[in-house]
């Protein structure tokens, strides 16, 4: 479990089924390469890939032969975005939401270059895709805390005092995964704990629950384009902008906040998959270091955002809270109402890139 | 889909409710359940003899002090194994204690919280006398009082959650975008354990699925976020008696309570006023980790009738505690109890007298409470 699968373990594990193949893009950022799909292959071959290369435009990115993709690089997003391009980070991962915009699929899977597969306690090889799947087609439970754990998962149930009318749960519209080896950690903290490496499996999943907050983590992630993509949006980082590593966060409140409002679920904890790279954490600490300060604030803010009845679709949802944004944040750095502003932009992009879906209600479990 | 899952819903809840006991037997055939067999320990724990009990808790307990509460309905004479630090009460030391019409709260499963009056400990686990030491995953016997207490004495997070679960735990830490104001956490009053092999399902779900056992070791400690309801069970828990003492009570009575679990919700009433009570004043609750082995006991089937009453109460308590807000004056946890218990009378003690009669046993247990309980209780942190 301290190390992670080969790709002949991971051969092993992987089953002959491979589900929902033709409804989901695998949104790969880069700026290195894509050696790591080799210890993946037995798992996401099967699956499209979009790659969305950050960084230099003209370099090449070698995608590993076998693999079904779509590549974006700068010249690309700007070419289909035109001046809405403006949205889309630079020089910062949080360039993949590009892929989760331009994607026709109803499911979305992102992974970080640095992410390989990881292996449960008895040394097999987690197949996170899978798992993740299982946790967006089975219901979450948002509104009261069930404390098996997920009451869906095999050989677990709601326990006693679960009231009978909330057991149907809600639809799953984010599944969040974890990581072994490398902890997703911020940059003080890797400063003090250097050498601190995650080796407990947790073996569980649970919804997070409604009214509660967390930190997102972009590099083991799978949501229902169709129920919450508009959401998905992360932000303005990286080059010219004051803050990194912030992208998921900021995306993970806004998509909480929203799933709450519309009655849809988030859930955490299993896959795991094994982070490989530790950051450099000066660099880090440079980057995050407004958002430390910031976050003070913007915690808050999320805890307090009340979405109006009449904000029934995504997209009203995240027009209204960018309007939020920029009142209540604004006053707190420039940056906030640049923000504010590119949160707009990006809706009006992703309404352009999907016309049909242009607004999407809220899912309800049928 | 859920059905699939072998889960059971609203929708099959009612075909239950319209069966008698023979016809649930072919209704579970009909419904194809899918189900897992896994080996049954055989159990021959006859609650007086608490021999076998407290021989496989004994390297954990000894160094304990023990409070054994007998329920003043059992009418054998207790068996308890020598070399303990004890106090054993019994009917007549409960009479004595409370006076003979007030002692009649303490029947059955809730005679546990006489214990809880008379402790001066500061920090009280609590655990039903059916479970027996776990084992983890690496096969080591689980010492359930050292992780109760652990729980109790670190900070709870209950105000963002923290993906890697419990941050004070060794080899964890808060993530990345974990404020840090609010890393510090807050006292954790309330350590809620689990269950390996009989967990504590309702009647029907154990019905539904009768060779179930929960074989899944979930590593981790959490704290439940503010605002957010869960069951509480009684089965395995500890808590920090000072601060939130007065809050665990004996207070719903189910019609027909019998003595399996399954045929109780006391725990889970007072389970709910201890979860509004503790956000109420900052406090934090976990939840996990240590799990206890819990024996094979009763007939979930048999028990079916008896636990409707509280399957359907659920539907109204739960939207009920949802909606509780304290008033800022609630300082201390007796006067949290007592306005919780005020908002009982007034919104549910008008739909079903069993309610009314709660309010009124969370009245009489928080005047107890100051009169027996008290030299230690304290306003909430």
């Amino acid at each position: 479990m301290n190390e992670p699968a080969t790709a002949i373990e991971a051969a092993v594990a992987a089953s002959p089924l491979h589900q929902l193949k033709d409804e989901l893009d695998i949104v790969i950022p880069t700026i290195r390469n894509l050696d790591f799909l080799e210890m993946w292959r037995p798992f996401l071959q099967p699956y499209h890939l979009i790659i969305v290369q950050d960084g230099d435009p003209s370099k090449t990115i070698k995608v590993p032969n076998g693999f079904d993709y779509e590549l974006y690089n700068r010249n690309d997003i700007n070419r289909i975005l035109g001046p809405k391009a403006s949205c889309i980070s630079f020089k910062d991962s949080a360039c993949r939401c590009f892929g989760y915009m331009v994607s026709k699929k109803k499911y979305i899977f992102t992974i970080d270059d640095d992410c390989f597969v990881a292996k449960d306690p008895s040394s097999k090889a987690i197949n996170a895709l899978e798992q993740h799947i299982k946790n967006l087609l089975s219901p979450s439970t948002p509104f009261f805390f069930n404390t098996l754990y997920d009451p869906f998962a095999e050989g677990a149930d709601f326990v006693r005092g679960y009231p009978f009318s909330l057991r149907e749960g809600v639809s799953t519209a984010v599944s969040h995964g974890l990581w072994l080896n490398i902890p997703d950690y911020d940059a003080p903290t890797q400063l003090v704990k250097p050498l601190e490496r995650n080796t407990r499996f947790v073996d569980a999943v649970l919804t997070i629950p409604k009214g509660t907050l967390f930190p997102m983590c972009g590099m083991n992630l799978a949501f229902d384009r169709q129920l919450i993509g508009p959401a998905m949006y992360f932000g303005l980082m990286g080059e010219g902008q004051p803050i990194g590593r912030y992208d998921d966060m900021w995306a993970g409140w806004c998509i909480k906040v929203i799933c709450d409002h519309l009655g849809l679920g988030v859930k955490t904890g299993l896959p795991y998959i094994y982070h490989s790279k530790a950051s450099n954490p000066f660099v880090n600490l440079r980057k995050e270091y407004k958002g430390i300060y910031w976050q003070e604030d913007i915690i808050p803010f999320f805890q307090q955002v009340a979405l109006p009845k009449d904000c029934t679709t995504v997209q009203k949802c995240y027009i209204e809270l960018a309007k939020q944004v920029k009142e209540k944040l604004g006053k707190i750095d420039p940056y906030f109402d640049k923000l504010a502003d590119a949160m707009v932009t990006w809706i009006q992009a992703w309404d352009g890139l999907n016309p049909t879906s242009a607004s999407f209600s809220n899912g309800k479990t049928g | 889909r859920t059905l699939r899952a072998g889960k059971l819903t609203e929708r099959v809840l009612k075909l239950f409710i319209a069966t008698g006991k023979d016809e649930v037997f072919s209704l579970i055939q009909a419904l194809n359940i899918q189900v897992t067999v896994t080996p049954v320990l055989p159990t021959r724990a006859l609650r007086p003899d608490l021999t076998s009990f407290m021989n496989e808790w004994r390297t954990i307990f000894s160094r304990f002090h023990l409070i054994i509460v007998k329920d003043p309905d059992l009418k054998e004479e207790l068996k308890i194994p020598e070399g303990f630090n004890l106090d054993v009460y019994k009917k007549p030391d409960i009479d004595r204690v409370v006076g003979t019409s007030t002692s009649t709260i303490f029947s059955g499963y809730s005679c546990r919280y006489f214990g809880y009056l008379v402790s001066r400990k500061k920090y009280i686990i609590s655990v039903d006398d059916d479970c027996y030491p776990a084992k983890d995953n690496k096969g080591i016997l689980v010492d359930a009082v050292a992780q109760h207490i652990t729980n109790l004495t670190t900070p709870a997070t209950p105000f963002f959650f923290n993906t890697l679960y419990d941050p004070f735990t060794e080899g964890a830490d808060f993530v990345r975008g974990y404020p840090f104001s609010l890393r510090s956490g807050v006292q954790c009053a309330l350590s809620c354990g689990l269950w390996l092999n009989l967990a504590d399902y309702d009647a029907p779900t154990q019905a539904l699925k009768p060779e179930e056992r929960n074989s899944r070791y979930v590593d981790a400690v959490l704290t439940v976020p503010a605002r957010t309801l869960m069951p509480i069970s009684g089965i395995n828990i500890a808590f920090n008696r000072e601060v939130i003492g007065p809050a665990l009570l004996p207070s719903l009575r189910l019609g027909g309570e019998g003595k399996f679990r399954w045929e109780t919700m006391e725990d889970i009433w007072s389970g709910m006023c201890v979860k509004v009570v503790c956000d109420h004043l900052g406090l934090g609750v976990k939840t996990g980790m240590p799990y206890v082995w819990r024996n094979d006991r009763g007939d979930a089937i048999a028990s079916l009738r008896k636990e409707w009453e509280g399957v359907k109460l659920m539907e109204e308590v739960v939207p009920f505690f949802q909606s509780v807000r304290l008033s800022r004056e609630a300082t201390t946890t007796e006067d949290c109890v007592a306005e919780v218990a005020n908002v009982v009378k007034e919104q549910l003690g008008t739909k079903d007298p069993m309610f009314a009669r709660a309010a009124k046993a969370m009245l009489d247990w928080v005047k107890l409470w100051k009169s027996v309980g008290s030299s230690t209780s304290s306003p909430g942190a």
